[in-house]
């Protein structure tokens, strides 16, 4: 090690997954369906696309995890997200190309992706 | 990238009830199901809550698993890292209430907690060095050798209050001036690892779950005297502890961070590990050094200092494991940061290892200052079977007994050593009132006579003089004048002996004589011990009137001390039994068998 900018470097690149080992109250949750069902429509891809996705973009205070069924079947697969101080909202139908958009447009900019959600599918 | 994180506790306490097993099962179960790719598995090292072990927790829910099997893995596979279904029936039951599930910060066990020392056991993958550095690793080791100069360092550490905590808290910024201040070709740095109190664990955890910290800060030290080389005294009794520990050095090498030209400043470090045999002398700081040096652990006369003449008759400084666990997060977050925790004279945390008559056996770090009846009853979780709490034993061998009037006392260094025992190591071993003060303080005194390495009179023959007194209490021959006698026989080791193991031994005999005189006397004087723990002040007798005369305890009896009369109690059919005294072992069968609590001891 010849300078305190390499250590950076690897403390940087460590950190992201380190701070999944440490809970975190501020953090903003993304969960995604993974009951019998949700796994049938393919929410596993889902899944690993948010995680991937987060990860890509460095995001510190998201969670991303699995819950069960919440009772809406056929819109599965079903993504909740819950950013601190807003609305719940429900995505519908997810793919990982969605799940890309909803990434970059809800968690980072704040901006509902109003066409995925649940509201939006049922009308 | 990794979407959920699996930790598995690998400290010793976890691993013997097969923790390094359950991480395979779960790897392998993951692969089964295709979620390795998602799922991390880490070893960390140890949680503290040693006593709900196998402990494994789940992130980002943060769930904690306690007690877990190797059958239950495949359950956890399936319920949770699959369909995201926490199997509640597995949590540690105290984060569950009613529909919620509490973080575990929130637990009993952890909230009183402040973790310094230990605040990377089990979060990071002790034999990963990147997982370190993402903890600010390193950083501190950056910031002394880049912005600060050797004296720097040293007034931050005096400024910060810090004291030695293997035991007897000597000020560590001033062990690190008096070596600075000895000019030498060669200067040493070395890490006390030998920990051999009974009942103290945690610079094994500290070593099996963060050991780059001690590398670390033994690098700084290095920095601040002017040392290029360190050792780390460690014991061969800690397997998993030195394989960590050489993990950590060759990947502190490969990174450069201990080697030639560190940060390129052109500051040199290198580190060697030295196993102990297990001696417990060779934890007094000469007859350590003097065991690195390949000769038979046997302590010197001081003065000369290790500061002025040490390790091969070099400036030397020695620290202890958890002190060392500090020195980093000092040098980062500032003397002041660290003098604002704990009280006037005792600054910082201190760890605790929980043993005995406790719920939660296990590590808990806790503010100086802290009251023992928060530590036991609270954090502790109290003594189990409702009985009633006797004492606390702190410090080991070297310490003393506090009483139950004492409870309320805030810890630090000098509130102890005002009563009479000493912080020691930070062993905590909880006694209640099924334990004879007498027999506690002959245990220690047996380890200690066992321990003495015999070079000096005063130990070697003095403990041995002090343990066979014990002994003649023990067996009821002793008298009044004997305790008189004992207690001037340890003031005489204490003033006497070469080192810190003479000089502490008397100190359990003489705590319990102080606080637990009565219970002396009853030895003495009415040849009864109030505990029922020693054997030859008691007997076992039937009480004729309860026996339903069902021959259970002769049969169970193993050299038939147990005999049949011919009474036959009003009311019942058979005759009762009796015990012969003269043959009695005094095992206690006959009680355990008896289904009608018709045997009693007194």
């Amino acid at each position: 090690m010849k300078s305190l900018a390499e250590l950076k470097a690897i403390r940087d690149r460590a950190q992201a997954e380190i701070n999944m080992r440490k809970e975190n109250p501020n953090a903003a949750r993304v969960l995604v369906g993974m009951a019998t069902c949700g796994i049938a429509a393919g929410a596993r891809p889902v899944l690993n696309a948010f995680v991937e996705e987060i990860a890509k973009r460095g995001l510190k205070d998201v969670t991303v995890t699995q819950t069960g069924c919440i009772g809406i079947c056929q819109y599965e697969p079903v993504v909740e997200i819950e950013i601190p101080g807003e609305d719940k909202v429900t995505y519908v139908k997810m793919t990982p190309e969605k799940a890309v958009k909803v990434v970059n447009d809800h968690l980072v900019n704040h901006n509902v992706v109003s066409e995925y959600t649940i509201g939006t599918a049922t009308r | 990238m990794y979407r959920s994180n699996v930790l598995v506790c690998g400290g010793t306490g976890c691993t013997s009830s097969n923790s390094l097993k359950i991480a395979e099962k779960l790897k392998e179960e993951l692969a089964l199901k295709g979620l390795d790719k998602e799922v991390n598995v880490i070893t960390t090292g140890c949680f503290g809550l040693c006593a709900l072990g196998p402990i494994m927790v789940v992130y980002p829910e943060g769930s904690f698993y306690s007690m877990v099997k190797i059958e239950d893995v495949p359950e956890i596979v399936e319920e949770h890292l699959n369909k995201g279904r926490i199997v509640t029936r597995l949590l540690y039951q105290e984060t569950v209430q009613d529909d919620t599930i509490k973080s575990l910060n929130k637990t009993a066990f952890y909230e009183k907690q402040k973790r310094v020392a230990l605040r990377n056991c089990g979060v990071i993958d002790p034999e990963k060095i990147d997982d370190y550095i993402a903890q600010d690793g390193y950083a501190a080791l950056g910031k002394a050798l880049t912005e600060m100069t050797p004296d720097e360092v040293i007034q931050t550490m005096l400024d910060s209050g810090l004291r030695g905590r293997g035991g007897a808290g000597f000020p560590t910024g001033l062990k690190w001036k008096f070596a600075r201040g000895n000019d030498a070709d060669q200067k040493y740095v070395c890490c006390n690892a030998d920990e051999g109190d009974p009942g103290a664990f945690m610079d094994r955890s500290v070593l099996e779950g963060d050991p780059h910290v001690v590398l670390e800060a033994m690098a700084i030290a290095g920095y601040a005297i002017g040392a290029s080389q360190g050792y780390i005294y460690v014991r061969a009794e800690y397997p998993i502890a030195v394989k960590r520990l050489q993990i950590a050095i060759d990947q502190a090498h490969e990174y450069g961070l201990l080697g030639k030209d560190i940060f390129g400043t052109g500051f040199d470090f290198d580190i060697k590990i030295r196993l102990g045999a297990g001696a417990f002398v060779c934890g007094e700081e000469t007859a350590l050094m003097t065991s690195i040096e390949g000769k038979r652990g046997e302590p010197r006369p001081r003065p000369p200092f290790p500061a002025v003449k040490g390790l091969y008759r070099k400036p030397t400084t020695l620290n202890n494991v958890e002190t060392y666990a500090n020195i980093p997060q000092i040098i980062l977050k500032g003397a002041d940061w660290f003098a604002s925790m704990g009280t006037e004279k005792s600054k910082g945390t201190k760890v605790f290892a929980l043993g005995g008559k406790i719920n939660h056996t296990g590590l808990v770090e806790v503010p100086m200052g802290t009251t023992l009846r928060t530590i036991i009853e609270e954090i502790g979780g109290g003594i189990p079977g409702g009985k009633k709490f006797k004492a606390a034993q702190t410090g080991g061998p070297s310490g003393g007994c506090i009483p139950a009037e004492h409870l309320d006392i805030e810890i630090d260094y000098d509130n102890l050593l005002a009563i009479g025992s000493m912080m020691g190591s930070g062993g905590l071993i909880v006694m209640d009132e099924t334990d004879c003060m007498v027999d506690i303080a002959k245990f220690f005194l047996e380890f200690t006579v066992d321990e003495s390495c015999g070079k000096c009179t005063p130990c070697r023959i003095g403990t041995k003089r002090l343990l066979e007194m014990l002994e003649k209490i023990t067996k009821g021959q002793g008298t009044p004048e004997l305790l008189d006698e004992m207690e001037s026989l340890c003031h005489y080791i204490k003033n006497n002996s070469l080192c810190g193991l003479g000089q502490t031994a008397p100190n359990p005999v003489l705590s319990t004589l102080h606080f637990f005189r009565d219970e002396y006397m009853a030895h003495v004087i009415d040849k009864k011990c109030p505990a029922g723990v020693c054997k030859d002040l008691l007997e076992y007798k039937i009480v004729k009137d309860s026996c339903m005369g069902c021959s259970l305890c002769s049969r169970k009896c193993p050299v038939g001390a147990i005999s049949v009369t011919d009474y036959i109690p009003e009311g019942k059919k058979r005759p009762a039994f009796k015990i012969d005294s003269s043959k009695c072992i005094k095992c206690g069968a006959c009680m355990d068998s008896c289904k009608f609590k018709a045997i009693i001891k007194e």
